[in-house]
């Protein structure tokens, strides 16, 4: 188990290692146009000249990596150019408000999605089971924007009863979280319910079902009591993976909805060229990425007893 | 010139059966399945919009009319309006008339018309980038599949490191970097789905690879190239099938979002992505301008993804 662990922990760090290379390239390799960016389109090229020297930038790339990689580990991402104050202090505050978007969003996801997929599965086939397969085909074809601008519509302009943003400018108010959450859940619950309906509706062919069943258990313990316990194994994996998918989902809805989170941050960040912040919300997003795949692959193994580690 | 056998029978080698006509007759597959039956029919009508669009859309996309700005569904154009154009001969004035049916947008333009060509902006730019990610992706996973080895190391090591991005993370932060287009677009379609096809078509290639029919080839002395694209991807093409109608829904997500989120293709371009952007301020004041382009936009999608279920359960039935 130990090394497995290890293991997983290795190739984590040797993605997060990669990706950093990727970022490096992408955005930093180019003194000069971070100079841009920073100084703004109408410095003189005195100016860039003297900042790209003052924050040495006239180094050799592969020092500047290291340089920067390691800065970065002891978490100084540099300044913000929009804001004026440290990235990781601005990420990190809207890091913790998409988190509370996110656990409220995972808090219905998932019980509803494990609930329709169970009773999807149970009886393959069954109207039920075509019910709500059509039900979740229907919500995932329908894309965050749109079910954005459809529920604002029903909700806020048809009937009035919730806010249309969400930017919590008078203190935190439940009632501008209902919209996000609902677009999120409806996007990305229908996901989870398909995946527990496969693996509930594979569960329920296997030999012991049958034996339960045959031998006079009572139909709901059979489900609750023999069924279940193996058929969630399967998309637990699924369930972790939906914060990476989440990740992407918050910038929508966050945009949408004006809600100070991490996916209008890295929005507003790109759009505003403001390097350093596009910097740290890409790392610490791969590394959320990474780290929950990591979480599932373990957990996985850990659940499945008939994995055993080599 | 027939071969002949050690018994001087003539060997009639059977006819190698032609592949793109495979891939049409997998298409006439969808009989067989209400499900496909209702998301071909969708897909369909989209298509005959897009193709019809300089035909049946009543006014030019980009055609404002300042009396009709957010006018709602139904409204006529007032008479006597005319759109004043500069022409070698001097001033014209051409009259405009009819009805917004869908009513007007934030500058005056008609919904439906933009509604209209949005379809041929989407049909065409996510099928585009839907081929490149495929082409990109199923070389990569055969050369991976087939050739095993430090290949198929280095292709999915770098696959994984993709694939861990957040998708949108890095759609935003490619975008933003190399600036919006419709090339970038494509580019970054490409670059963040390759890798998912990749893995799909190395894992049919690492089953097909031991297929007689590939040992047989080996033995003749192909190419790997010829046994990689002709022998091997062939055979692949059922989930690859399923799995390119799911993307390519995914795909008109993607371009729909990064018009949304104004990464999109630049502003007169009226596809529904940034028909909803440009219009998001009135969703509470003239709601059908993004209204009908999210009804678009999620029946194009749903057509796809009820045209994958269908196919897969046509393949599972065999």
């Amino acid at each position: 188990m130990l090394i497995f662990l290890g293991k997983r922990l290795l190739a984590m760090i040797a993605t997060m290692l990669v990706v950093s290379v990727l970022v490096f390239l992408l955005l930093e390799v180019n003194g000069d146009a971070v100079a841009v960016k920073v100084l703004g389109p109408y410095s003189t090229l005195e100016q860039r000249t003297n900042w790209l020297t003052a924050n040495g930038y006239d180094r050799d790339e592969h020092v500047r990596y290291f340089d920067w990689l390691f800065s970065m580990m002891r978490g100084d991402f540099g300044e913000s150019i929009v804001f004026h104050v440290p990235a990781s202090e601005i990420v990190m505050d809207r890091l913790g408000n998409t988190a509370v978007l996110g656990g409220l969003v995972f808090l219905i996801m998932v019980p509803l999605g494990l609930l329709f997929g169970v009773l999807a599965g149970m009886k393959e086939g069954s109207l039920q089971d075509r019910s709500v397969t059509l039900i979740s085909v229907i919500t995932t074809s329908i894309p965050e924007f749109a079910s954005a601008v459809l529920l604002t519509f029903l909700f806020v302009f048809l009937l009035g009863w919730l806010p249309a943003t969400s930017s919590m400018s008078d203190g935190w108010d439940p009632a501008q979280m209902v919209l996000p959450v609902m677009v999120l859940v409806l996007y990305a619950f229908g996901y989870i319910a398909r995946m527990m309906r496969a693996s509930m509706a594979e569960v329920m062919q296997s030999p012991y079902i049958r034996t339960a069943i045959l031998k006079g258990l009572p139909y709901n313990r059979v489900i609750m009591k023999h069924a279940l316990r193996n058929a969630l194994i399967a998309p637990f994996t699924v369930i972790i993976l939906q914060i990476n998918w989440l990740l992407s989902g918050v910038i929508v809805v966050e945009y949408f909805f004006n809600y100070r989170g991490f996916g209008a941050l890295l929005l507003t960040a790109s759009l505003n060229q403001d390097i350093y912040v596009i910097q740290a919300c890409a790392m610490v997003a791969v590394f959320v990425a990474v780290g929950t795949q990591t979480i599932a692959d373990v957990g996985y193994t850990y659940l499945n007893p008939r994995i055993r580690f080599t | 010139m027939a071969d002949i056998d050690a018994a001087g029978a003539e060997i009639v080698l059977p006819k190698r059966p032609n592949p793109v006509v495979g891939v049409l007759k997998s298409f006439l597959l969808v009989r067989e399945s209400k499900v496909a039956m209702v998301g071909t029919a969708i897909l369909v009508f989209w298509v005959l919009i897009a193709v019809l669009a300089p035909v049946i859309a009543p006014y030019p996309p980009t055609q404002q009319v300042s009396e009709m700005r957010n006018a709602a569904p139904g409204t006529p154009v007032p008479a006597g309006t005319a759109l004043i154009s500069f022409t070698e001969q001097g001033v014209a004035e051409i009259p405009i008339e009819g009805t917004y049916w869908l009513g007007g947008d934030r500058l005056g333009r008609d919904v439906l018309s933009r509604m209209i060509w949005g379809a041929q902006s989407v049909l065409i730019y996510a099928p585009l980038a839907t081929f490149f990610a495929y082409m990109v992706g199923i070389t990569m996973g055969l050369l991976a599949g087939y050739k095993r080895g430090w290949v198929d190391d280095v292709l999915s090591r770098l696959g994984d490191v993709i694939l861990s991005f957040p998708i949108l993370v890095l759609y935003v932060v490619i975008i933003t970097t190399f600036g919006a287009s419709g090339i970038t677009i494509v580019l970054a379609v490409t670059f963040a789905s390759g890798p998912g096809i990749m893995r799909i078509v190395r894992g049919l290639v690492l089953d097909l690879r031991n297929r007689d029919y590939v040992a047989a080839a080996q033995t003749r002395g192909e190419s790997s190239l010829y046994i990689m694209f002709v022998e091997i991807l062939p055979n692949a093409r059922g989930p690859l099938i399923v799995d390119a109608c799911l993307r390519l829904g995914y795909t008109t997500i993607t371009i729909g979002v990064l018009g949304f989120l104004g990464l999109g293709l630049p502003p007169p371009d009226p596809n529904w992505g940034n028909m909803i952007a440009e219009n998001r301020e009135a969703v509470l004041t003239a709601p059908h301008s993004t209204v009908f382009p999210c009804l678009a936009i999620s029946s194009l999608v749903l057509a796809l993804n009820l045209l994958a279920d269908g196919l897969r359960e046509i393949s599972l039935k065999d």
